[in-house]
């Protein structure tokens, strides 16, 4: 009743993947910081790194300035590369002297960056030793959100995997839900699994560490965010068993999402639609008015955020667009292989960039909208061609029911915005 | 190893893409990891610019570094070459690139490239953003300016404008409205809209406008030395140094120092009744030297402000930003630590803050009005509208602007003072027309519901309360503190901090109403 009505015979799953290695016009890793010391209030972030670190983390985070946020930079001076000082002394002193300050705080996490990586900075072993140091007030953990390792979101999926470790273990049958969103859609999912009667919900990362979830041989996760592979790799190694199914994006990834965890947990039809009826009609609805100025259109997706194919399921499907070209920093087919098996065979499905050959693809094929990241929007916008900037749909509650036509809004509002303006004189 | 929140400059690379994208004609290939890439949208966002900048990233990842990475920057060289087809390139590295030592330079210098091309060495574990604008600017000049002759007519050269400037795009008209004034006309505009063709006539001018010492500097010592082209010291920003300016200019040029007043409006308008109330505010400067050193002139000698504090960001002119510091009795603060200038201006309780787009928030937190007179910029440092901050007009913007958030932060105090009328006050709700606004809880005894504004307002009238209350050492009675709040409002901090001040020098621990009043005729002016 909730699947697809006919799965078509060619998909996007069996597609040939366009892979490409050249200049990526994408963020590193350590812009998931932005996010997720806003969801975790008791951690700070500290990446040990140089100015570009700093200066990304400020220029990425934009206006968020106006309290002494959790997060900030060690910046590696002439002297720690040197030798002069002890990188590992430095680092000690400063944590010290951070958590000094900051008794509010804690987990720590140290974040690896480029140059910490190649100079080899052992922070696994930091982070042990600091641990050792400042236990059992502050746990000191570790993770990479370098450039030369991690693409944008990777580094949120970097950041999960090393928690995974040090959760405390369960024998409990629990539903663990993975990734950090907004509150607003967290309750919005938990409330609809929890009116399935399913009981036992817990959230990785949790929003305060004594609030961790556990995890054991009888917990089943599902992934909110299809970026999540080496956190979900993590749980599996803990004994956690994955549950797979297209993201909850739009009316119909959300009924498939929770469709899988409804009959993981056994809930039959009855439930399953008195609970969901209400809220997928009103998403529907929703889709149907904000997609109004989406039917028929043509979208390009250029590799940022990990979300794309799901997302490009969602407009091709609920919204009606036709896609040319959908790019991914990286394609793991375990996780968004759902998404690609319901969009037929067609659009070119590519993985990794160059960016030059890629925009001369869509300057070739002027699509009515281009996803892109920021710097390539005002450019391309002065080219004439109607673009959304990505990392709104990471930062912006766009997953679920009640988010769904919102999520349409977002890529329709550029659209219906060209439309509008007329700036030229009347003739 | 520094731990840093918020920073004032980025890294050097940040200053050479600066340059790069004021440009025209000049590709930079850039040796770096994937993320690097994050600069582009300063441009594009910030700026708003409608093209990307020109850089090529080499965008090496981990499985790279074993194997060659020198080879990706050769392949990401030639590929720019030939995409792009600039006039020169420039090369270089991010902080990583620089650790892992491949020498950008010495790579691109074996492919006997068919355009100049020059290397830049910019140490990124000790140098910092506007190293990289002047070293990237100075080391194209050196290259790529040659000995011409003299044009026939005497013209100038603007140096210093570039990309993400604070309002560079605009000063580059202002001065050239002046030099149009004298007679003087304008061999090459650099690096804003430049091409690499343009620097090689550089030396045809008579004089280099140096608009951004920060920027341009070391190009301006340079062809001084080699061109024997004199560059100007004074930075036109307010009505006075811009009188300095014109006339320096006419020295090195032998000509008459003719001015066009008619559109400067700002000593009327600093002058007229209206500006009154301007006298004596106590103002809190920071940014980059060169707009900090020309707002204190313009905070003291144009618009009759008290200086409090001043100080940069930009270490390099720490010795300049000292000595206008001694002039104005004062110690410059010379910082880039973001909780540091927090703490100083803390410290100072000023009644505006003239800084940077920190300040602007740091102003924000402490309840204080903020404009912004320097970089780094946001993208309401961009206006759509012409705003300059050298020449008339920029006198005339710089009025404009610095009253602005005063007059704001007027109409909030009156709206606190109206708050205790018995129309106006908080319970009575948005409007004291009949009773269609929804009433406040207060009226039945509890809190009214906090808005930004009341958290504000409640924020301001608590910060002297625990100042008096909080130490021991000082007592107000309780009929003094009655006697106090009988000041009007908008005076009545001044009238605590003096009070208090006066106080403690005579050793004086309970303030009466004596006390006050003894206070209030020994600061009398």
């Amino acid at each position: 009743m909730n699947r697809p009505a006919s799965i078509p015979a060619a998909t996007c799953r069996d597609a040939p993947i366009l892979k490409e290695r050249g200049q990526r016009e994408v963020f590193c890793g350590l812009t998931g910081i932005i996010w997720l010391h806003r969801k975790m209030q008791d951690a700070f972030f500290l990446v040990v790194g140089s100015r570009t670190c700093a200066h990304l983390l400020q220029s990425a985070a934009g206006v968020m300035i106006f309290a002494e946020p959790r997060f900030g930079t060690a910046i590696l001076e002439e002297t720690d590369l040197a030798g002069l000082a002890d990188a590992n002394d430095e680092l000690d002193r400063e944590v010290g002297r951070l958590l000094a300050r900051r008794p509010d705080i804690k987990q720590l996490f140290l974040v690896g960056s480029c140059p910490s990586e190649v100079i080899k900075l052992d922070l696994a072993r930091a982070a042990q030793r600091l641990t050792q140091i400042h236990a059992p007030h502050v746990r000191v953990l570790n993770y990479s959100g370098s450039g030369i390792e991690t693409t944008f979101t990777q580094g949120e999926d970097a950041c999960l995997a090393s928690m995974v470790p040090v959760l405390p273990g369960t024998e409990a049958r629990e539903l663990l839900l993975v990734g950090a969103l907004p509150d607003v859609v967290e309750d919005q999912a938990v409330g609809l699994l929890t009116k399935m009667g399913i009981a036992r919900v817990r959230v990785l990362p949790a929003p305060r560490t004594s609030d961790a979830p556990g995890v054991g041989p009888n917990t089943v996760f599902a992934c909110l965010q299809p970026f999540l592979g080496d956190t979900a790799a993590a749980l599996e190694r803990r004994g956690a068993r994955m549950i797979q199914a297209p993201f909850p994006f739009g009316e119909e990834g959300t009924t498939l999402w929770l469709r899988a965890i409804a009959d993981e947990f056994g809930v039959d039809d009855a439930t399953f639609e008195a609970v969901t009826a209400a809220p997928r009609a009103r998403a529907r609805t929703a889709i149907a008015n904000a997609s109004e100025h989406l039917r028929g259109k043509t979208v390009f997706f250029m590799p940022d955020s990990q979300l794309e194919i799901p997302l490009a399921r969602f407009l091709t499907r609920e919204c009606g667009m036709e896609a040319i070209e959908i790019g991914q920093p990286f394609i793991h087919k375990g996780l968004v292989g759902p998404d690609l098996d319901l969009m037929p065979a067609g659009p070119t499905i590519s993985e990794g960039q160059d960016v030059d050959k890629q925009l001369d693809r869509v300057r070739a094929a002027r699509p009515d909208l281009t996803v892109c990241g920021l710097g390539l929007a005002n450019p391309l916008e002065a080219e004439g061609l109607t673009t959304k900037w990505a990392i709104e749909l990471v930062f912006t509650p766009v997953h679920f029911y009640d988010q769904a036509g919102d999520l349409a809004g977002l890529f329709s509002r550029p659209i219906r915005r060209r439309a509008l303006l007329k700036l030229e004189a009347a003739e | 190893m520094k731990l840093t929140v918020w920073t004032y400059e980025g890294p050097p690379h940040v200053g050479a893409m600066r340059v790069a994208t004021a440009m025209k004609g000049l590709h930079y290939v850039l040796h770096a990891p994937q993320g690097d890439t994050y600069a582009d949208l300063l441009f594009t966002m910030i700026e708003r610019r409608g093209h990307r900048p020109p850089v090529s990233y080499t965008t090496f990842e981990g499985r790279d570094l074993g194997e060659d990475t020198a080879g990706l920057f050769k392949r990401a060289c030639q590929d720019a070459y030939d995409r792009f087809q600039p006039q020169a390139l420039i090369v270089g590295a991010s902080c990583t690139a620089e650790l892992i030592q491949d020498d950008p330079g010495g790579l691109a210098e074996t492919m006997n490239l068919p355009v100049p091309v020059i290397a830049l060495e910019l140490p990124s574990y000790q140098r910092k953003e506007n190293f990289g604008t002047d070293e990237t600017f100075y080391q194209l000049v050196k290259a790529l300016a040659q000995p011409v002759e003299k044009t026939p007519e005497i013209t100038a050269n603007l140096i210093g404008p570039l990309a993400l400037g604070f309002r560079h795009r605009d000063d580059i008209e202002e001065i050239k409205g002046l030099l149009y004034d004298m007679g003087i006309g304008i061999n090459v505009v650099a690096p804003f809209d430049a091409t690499p063709h343009d620097l090689t006539r550089l030396g045809a001018a008579h004089i280099n406008i140096l608009m951004y010492p920060e920027h341009a500097e070391t190009a301006a010592r340079h062809m001084e030395r080699t061109l024997g082209i004199p560059y100007t010291k004074t930075v036109p920003i307010g009505v006075g140094a811009t009188h300095d300016f014109v006339a320096e200019v006419a020295q090195i040029c032998g000509i008459a120092p003719k001015k066009d007043l008619s559109r400067l409006r700002q000593p009327w308008w600093s002058k007229s009744v209206d500006s009154t109330y301007l006298t004596g505010k106590r103002v809190f400067l920071f940014g980059d030297a060169t707009h900090v050193m020309a707002a204190a002139r313009i905070a003291r000698d144009e618009m009759g402000f008290e200086v409090v504090g001043l100080g940069c960001y930009n270490r390099e002119f720490a010795r300049p930003m000292r000595a206008l510091a001694k002039d104005f009795g004062l110690e410059a603060l010379i910082s880039d630590d973001y909780l540091e200038v927090e703490k100083a201006i803390e410290d100072a309780a000023p009644e505006m803050i003239l800084g940077t787009q920190m300040e602007r928030h740091i102003g924000k937190r402490l309840g204080i009005p903020c404009a912004v007179i320097s970089a780094p910029v946001h993208v309401q440092d961009f206006p759509a509208r012409y705003s300059p901050q050298m020449g008339w007009e920029g006198a005339n913007v710089i009025f404009d602007t610095w009253i602005h958030p005063l007059v704001m932060g007027l109409e909030e105090h009156l709206l606190a003072m109206f708050r205790e009328d018995f129309e106006f006050h908080d319970a009575a709700g948005a409007s004291h027309h009949g009773g269609h606004a929804p009433m406040r809880a207060a009226v039945a005894g509890g809190l009214a519901p906090q808005t930004p504004q009341s958290i504000f307002e409640a924020k301001m009238d608590e910060v002297p309360a625990t100042e008096s209350s909080g130490t021991d050492v000082m007592v107000w009675l309780a009929d003094a503190e009655r006697e106090l709040k009988k000041i009007p409002f908008f005076v009545r901090g001044k009238a605590r901090r003096n009070t208090e001040k006066f106080a403690a020098e005579r050793g004086v621990t309970q303030i009466s109403i004596d006390t006050l009043y003894e206070a209030k005729a020994h600061y009398a002016r």
